[in-house]
């Protein structure tokens, strides 16, 4: 097994008010170069964890270690370990795709000649070259989506973690962005993905885990866990693991 | 420092493209400076320049009443007409409405008889504690009809008891002179003679006007050194809107957890704003006080006289403007969303400016309001701007509204800090 990305260790965190926490004595290990699926039903606890993985929430309990380093023990310093592209469109809307990752690149910890490389490559890959003077409002949501996937990707980070990222696109950007982010992988970066798109997950990941209130039910290779359940899909899977009722959360 | 420099950056960038903010945070300020001004300034030009219309309704035919009007009129506030004495009070009143009067007085017809009357009896005391002889006068014959003011009710009170004041002096002015003449009368048996009245009369002590400047300056305050400061201080608090949405907004699209994620601390993104907003204020007074100068001028109203100590003008509007921003920030922190951001900034900006006496002087508020004026950050700005505009202080003799401003200043921010801790924003 590759050295660890991510190494969740006896982690323990519940929202306050709540009776009993959503993970009690929880374990995940994520190897490098993974590109790895965390699936789960509503309220599942998927970005929770996404959000205790980038330091974003704290646990009251246990250890999350990024390529063996404890977040907690770390300040703001640690987060150059990883990028982030959450689901919202969390850019400025007023700014052009030049200026967002102008800004962006200098919160991520790069030179200004760097900012000015890494701009004008991810310009280049994700087709936005020739609209990078344009006001981010005006773009069509396919754009935005691809403006928030190259902010998250600025700093080159080791690990990448991604919430939905490819939500309210069209197939040609979801193409892509799924290709995109294949290269990145091939190039050492390891991905942390969630999403409820499951085909589009099927392409991408190599490794799953279904989460189900605040616990992990099924972790391993896509293939066998599909083998090991007797299963055409991923959604097939999903649905045997989890049930097909509503979940009100 | 780069991170810093590229997030004021963002900020200006984005503040410069909402063409409507800068209207109005430029805009408004402008406006309300020109018609205020310009309102106060005509108020100022009803007392000192123009007249009221006073009619006058005289019932008396004696000596006496005419002189009372001649010095009524020598007060100089008047713009005297007279109506026929045979009028009804009612027929005086819609007169009053049709002439558009403000006031009227009528002058009983026994005036002259009983102001005569009376400065006997009072001459006739005057001599019997002397120890002489007085003439028999009925006692009763002093008991006088007043004389009665019609007002309309747009008076303000204020303006009502000066005008009050001034129809006291000429009718106590009448009175002395009737009673020095009876007097003269009793003890000399022949008139005053007209020199002696004049000297006795009209030599009175001149009232020399000065206004109280620190730097011995004989510079007369006029309207625009009462509302350029005000209005400029009015202006840089309303930062509450734009500063406190953009917080909020950024709070609220997820950029603020975006940039939690990233190796650089939030307070980098506080920082920014803050030297942002702070440069926005300092161009706003800027304008403003650009405006005084150069602009109030051209429409007939008075130009704005810059304070001698330029760089206690400079230290002044940073600290202003950083209070501004450190109430503004406060408010961001703490609202849900944009509508109470907007909402609670401006009516609170309105109310704190009001019980600081932006709108009414704070002298002029009961005595109830003394505490509450205090807590009122921009009361103290404008303790600080009068002092140097009105009074013509420097930096040290504002240094009283300072600290109270550096306290408030100081109070805010650790609010924001613990806010900001409380809600997990850091």
């Amino acid at each position: 097994m590759n050295p660890l990305a991510v190494n969740i260790d006896n982690l323990t965190f519940g929202y306050p008010g709540n009776s009993s926490p959503l993970f009690s004595n929880f374990n995940l290990k994520i190897a490098e170069g993974e590109r790895f699926g965390l699936f789960g039903p509503n309220g599942a606890g998927k970005t929770t964890l996404m959000n205790l993985m980038t330091g974003l929430l704290s646990a009251s309990k246990g250890s999350i270690k990024l390529l063996g380093n404890e977040i907690k023990k770390y300040d703001t310093s640690i987060n150059k370990l990883f990028g982030y592209i959450p689901n919202d469109l969390a850019f400025y809307q007023e700014l052009n795709a030049t200026e967002n990752l102008e800004f962006f690149g200098a919160w991520s910890g790069l030179k200004r000649k760097e900012i000015k490389t890494r701009t004008n490559e991810l310009l280049g890959i994700l087709g936005m070259a020739e609209v990078r003077n344009v006001p981010v409002k005006k773009f069509s949501d396919g754009m935005k989506r691809r403006v928030n996937l190259a902010i998250g990707v600025i700093q080159n980070s080791k690990i990448l973690f991604l919430d939905e990222p490819t939500v309210g696109v069209d197939v040609q950007t979801r193409f892509a962005i799924i290709n995109y982010l294949k290269e990145l992988n091939k190039n050492g970066t390891t991905l942390i993905y969630t999403s409820h798109q499951l085909s589009e997950a099927e392409g991408l990941c190599n490794k799953v885990a279904l989460l189900d209130e605040g616990k992990i039910i099924a972790h391993d290779d896509l293939n066998v866990l599909l083998t090991r359940y007797s299963q055409e899909g991923l959604e097939c899977l999903f649905l045997n693991l989890t049930g097909k009722n509503y979940r009100n959360l | 420092m780069f991170k810093l420099w590229a997030t004021i950056i963002k900020d200006i960038r984005i503040l410069t493209r909402d063409k409507v903010w800068i209207g109005f945070m430029f805009g408004m300020p402008i406006l309300l400076v020109l018609i205020v001004t310009s309102i106060q300034n005509s108020t100022f030009e009803l007392i000192n320049k123009n007249k009221i219309s006073l009619l006058i309704c005289n019932r008396d035919t004696g000596r006496i009443s005419a002189e009372f009007i001649e010095y009524v009129d020598k007060i100089g506030m008047f713009k005297l007409e007279q109506v026929p004495k045979d009028q009804s009070e009612k027929l005086i009143t819609s007169l009053m409405h049709t002439r558009e009067a403000l006031l009227a007085m009528i002058i009983p017809a026994d005036f002259s008889v009983k102001i005569n009357a009376k400065s006997k009896i009072v001459a006739g005391k005057a001599l019997h504690t002397f120890g002489l002889e007085a003439d028999t006068v009925d006692v009763n014959a002093a008991n006088m009809q007043p004389v009665t003011l019609l007002y309309k009710p747009v008076l303000q009170e204020s303006f009502r008891r000066s005008i009050e004041g001034a129809l006291y002096s000429a009718l106590q002015l009448v009175e002395s002179k009737q009673i020095l003449k009876s007097l003269y009368f009793s003890i000399n048996e022949k008139s005053l003679p007209l020199t002696l009245e004049n000297e006795l009369l009209n030599n009175r002590v001149a009232i020399n006007e000065v206004p109280v400047s620190r730097d011995s300056s004989m510079t007369v305050p006029n309207a625009s050194q009462h509302n350029v400061p005000a209005w400029t201080i009015f202006a840089m608090f309303f930062v509450v809107i734009s500063l406190g949405c953009s917080i909020v907004r950024e709070k609220l699209s997820g950029s603020f957890t975006r940039l939690k994620t990233l190796p650089t601390n939030y307070f980098v993104a506080l920082l920014s704003k803050q030297l942002t907003y702070l440069l926005v204020t300092t161009v706003q007074a800027g304008v403003i006080f650009a405006l005084g100068i150069w602009v109030l001028p051209f429409l007939g109203l008075p130009q704005l006289n810059m304070p001698a100590d330029i760089a206690g003008l400079v230290i002044v509007t940073l600290i202003c403007g950083m209070c501004a921003v450190s109430y503004a920030i406060c408010i961001g922190v703490f609202a849900q969303t944009e509508e109470q951001a907007n909402g609670f900034g401006s009516v609170s900006i309105v109310i704190l400016a009001a019980i600081g006496g932006l709108m009414v002087p704070s002298f002029a508020m009961p005595e109830s309001f003394t505490t509450i004026i205090k807590l009122s950050p921009l009361h103290w700005c404008l303790e600080a701007f009068y002092g140097l505009f009105l009074e013509g202080g420097k930096l040290k003799d504002v240094l009283t509204n300072i600290l109270p401003l550096l306290i408030i200043i100081v109070s805010l921010q650790l609010i924001t800090f613990f806010g900001l801790k409380v809600k997990k924003l850091i």
